[in-house]
């Protein structure tokens, strides 16, 4: 064939190739290098929304450095993460652990395990706006926690639990991990079933106990697993902010503030745009961070 | 070759299909608002207008008012603004849209005809999207939205757990109030609600007894940055909410309520005492359509200055500046302004219209209580229509504060200082 032929050709392949990838490789720019990139931009301005915008340098970043309520708002997500991952994974864990046996009801468990997480976390936070309403009517509690509490025997529990500082984000964070728990616990589940149940009947004849077969075997080969929902975990749990927004609206006073409610904040009652975005610049760093945390600590897993 | 061009053509329009701005045809203009309630209305009432002129108003719905507000400003930075919107923010960024050319000055058409369509309308109304010369924005003197209804906030009572209590009429004055709740506390009932994880609302209910303590002259004098918050008149302020919190006023959990819970303890009767707005009779008359209650002003803390409540445009609509649209979008609000339109948007909606003549009939058919909040509108007032508003930040402390001092983590001092901080970290800021 003729070369220039042959190379028209190929660069007729080549443009038609390309123009099967180019909407999506547009959309993606459109929709995330864009923004993406804009965000980056904005944040060196002072900016409220419409009008000029003020070019200041650094000056959004050296003021976060030094935003208590910011660093504040930080830690309340890690703490509302390290619950989640912590009692929200052990409770996935166990319960995977129970429907990997051949128990009654198998399907049915799995099926109702996996509601919460389908569950819109607007609803969830109103559900538990219901259970955990502190008030009364004609003597009786509203909320259904504590009622169930004052007519068990347990009156001196009952709680005003979103309203105090000191447990408003441990039941924020309980509830997240009631809602999250199920996809962690599909995760493991599959995770489970892929272990060759041979190895569990050799260890059971070398005399092994469940202890012993759950430390050697189950746990070193669901590792990657385990990591893996931990990643999701923490990501999911530190840009958790609708469930709060519907369960304490715009917060107890600063207890119940994390990143993205700041970010709204910023954004939308203080009309500052550009800090917004340094907000979100910042934060979306510490994420990557924690991220690439985990993929090195995942790759010495997968090593060991 | 041939399916190549024809590919690259079609993504070219798929593309450039969705970024054109929103044009309307010349006979139609388009509204966008938030207001979930009225919305079946302002359709049917564009229908009837559609009959009379010929001229079809597409009306969208956009809710939340949190969103609609969102989107609105993310609109105007894209150029995309509709024919008719409103703007939900603060006055200064209501200046903003001004400065950027985006809200047509109507001033010129308020006046024509011996300032017809203005004098037809609450002048406290009016007041919402007017500027007023020397004006600190630095925006020329006119009015740039048109009021389609009215609103106010002011306290409520529940008449059947106040009788309970042995109370025949609630208390005018705050030691009174005091004691009336305490009347309710002896028996059973929780005196006091609203949404206070609304900051909005604790903003609200403060700068009422802002304006009752030390008058309109020392609070904008604060916002200036003349006066401390630490002020003996501003501690005295922040020293209600520890009062009312000390005598059991609140409800448990009021800092973390959203106003559409508070609705309902106060709808469902379990509460004697609540702080809303006047839309709120459609949401008591929805949820309980027996409830007796009435409406009452704040009780005042002092005599000093005159207590004033929050209130004036319910909804104000503007047009955009630079809509090919502009005489005709004018031309729709002229009307639904106008007498007899006013009329049916309160009857569907229950609520105050914002045309004078309207006013009459429409108190003959609405909810008394309605009623009563009208009464109120001569003491209200508005942050839209002050000469200037306080820091968003400043706010958001000042409103935090208040939180702090209900669930009783500081002092009325310590929150005072904190705004004081914050105050003069602004105000430094802004003279750099």
């Amino acid at each position: 064939m003729n070369p220039r032929v042959q190379s028209a050709a190929i660069l007729k392949n080549n443009l038609q190739s390309l123009l099967f990838v180019l909407p999506a490789v547009l959309i993606f720019c459109i929709f995330y290098i864009y923004p993406f990139l804009n965000m980056i931009f904005l944040s060196f301005h002072e900016w409220w929304g419409i009008g000029p915008m003020h070019f200041i340098g650094l000056q959004n970043y050296t003021e976060i450095m030094s935003d208590g309520l910011w660093w504040d708002a930080i830690i309340h997500a890690g703490y509302i993460t390290l619950i989640a991952l912590t009692f929200q994974n052990a409770l996935a864990f166990a319960l995977a652990l129970a429907c990997d046996r051949d128990i009654r009801m198998g399907q049915f468990y799995r099926v109702v395990f996996f509601i919460p997480p389908v569950l819109s976390e607007v609803v969830v936070g109103l559900m538990g706006n219901w259970i955990l309403n502190p008030g009364l009517q004609e003597g009786q509690h509203i909320g259904l926690l504590n009622h169930f509490l004052s007519i068990s025997g347990f009156p001196h529990l009952v709680h005003n639990w979103l309203g105090d500082p000191s447990t408003a984000l441990t039941t924020i964070a309980v509830v997240h991990s009631w809602k999250g728990f199920g996809w962690g616990f599909i995760m493991l589940l599959v995770g489970l079933q892929t272990i060759d149940k041979q190895l569990y009947e050799a260890a059971r004849v070398d005399g092994a106990g469940a202890w012993k077969i759950f430390t050697n075997i189950t746990l070193p080969m669901m590792l990657p697993v385990i990591l893996v929902v931990m990643v999701l975990t923490i990501l999911g749990s530190m840009q958790v902010f609708i469930l709060i927004l519907s369960m304490v609206n715009q917060g107890l006073v600063n207890h119940t503030d994390v990143p993205v409610t700041g970010i709204l904040t910023s954004m939308i009652g203080h009309g500052r745009f550009g800090y917004a975005c340094a907000q979100a610049v910042i934060f979306g760093m510490i994420l990557v961070g924690v991220a690439f945390i985990m993929k090195k600590l995942s790759d010495k897993v997968k090593q060991a | 070759m041939q399916r190549l061009k024809i590919l690259c053509c079609c993504l070219v329009v798929v593309l450039f299909a969705g970024c054109s701005q929103h044009s309307q045809s010349g006979n139609t203009i388009l509204l966008w608002h938030w207001m979930t309630d009225s919305h079946d209305t302002l359709v049917k009432l564009a229908e009837e207008y559609q009959k009379e002129s010929g001229v079809q108003v597409t009306v969208r719905l956009f809710a939340p008012s949190d969103a609609y507000s969102r989107m609105i400003i993310a609109s105007a930075q894209a150029n995309v603004l509709p024919d008719i919107f409103g703007i939900l923010s603060v006055k200064s960024i209501v200046a903003d849209f001004i400065k950027a050319g985006l809200v047509a000055d109507l001033t010129d058409e308020m006046k024509a005809n011996g300032a017809s369509w203005a004098n037809s309308l609450f002048d406290k109304a009016l007041a919402d999207k007017r500027f007023e010369a020397g004006n600190i924005y630095g925006i020329k003197p006119g009015i740039y939205g048109v009021p389609i209804n009215m609103t106010n906030q002011q306290m409520l009572y529940n008449k059947k757990l106040l009788a309970k209590a042995g109370i025949s009429s609630p208390a005018v004055t705050f030691d009174g109030f005091i004691k009336d709740t305490q009347a309710l506390r002896r028996v059973g009932i929780t005196p006091f609600v609203s949404g206070w994880g609304e900051l909005w609302l604790i903003n609200c209910f403060a700068s009422n007894y802002a304006f009752n303590i030390m008058g309109e002259k020392k609070v904008f004098a604060t916002f200036r940055g003349e006066v401390k918050y630490t002020d003996p008149d501003w501690i005295k302020v922040f020293t209600i909410f520890a009062s009312l919190r000390d005598k059991g006023v609140f409800i448990d959990g009021i800092v973390t309520k959203g106003n559409k819970y508070a609705e309902q303890d106060f709808a469902l009767e379990r509460v004697a005492f609540a702080f809303n707005g006047s839309w709120s009779v459609n949401v008591y008359r929805d949820m309980n359509p027996s409830l007796e209650y009435g409406v009452m002003l704040p009780p005042a803390f002092s005599k000093a200055h005159s207590l004033k409540i929050w209130g004036g445009a319910g909804a104000s609509l503007l047009v955009h500046a630079g809509s090919p649209n502009k005489d005709k979008a004018i031309a729709f609000l002229k009307w639904l302004t106008a007498r007899q339109q006013q009329v049916s948007l309160s009857r569907e909606t229950n609520t105050l219209p914002s045309n004078k003549e309207a006013m009459p009939p429409v108190l003959a058919f609405v909810d008394p209580v309605l009623g009563e909040f009208f009464k109120g509108m001569e003491h209200t007032t508005h942050p839209t229509i002050w000469p200037l508003n306080e820091d968003p930040l400043v706010m958001e402390v000042f409103d935090r504060g208040i939180q702090a001092i209900i669930i009783g983590e500081k002092t009325p001092a310590q929150a005072a200082r904190d705004v004081q901080r914050v105050k003069d970290r602004q105000m430094a800021k802004g003279n750099k």
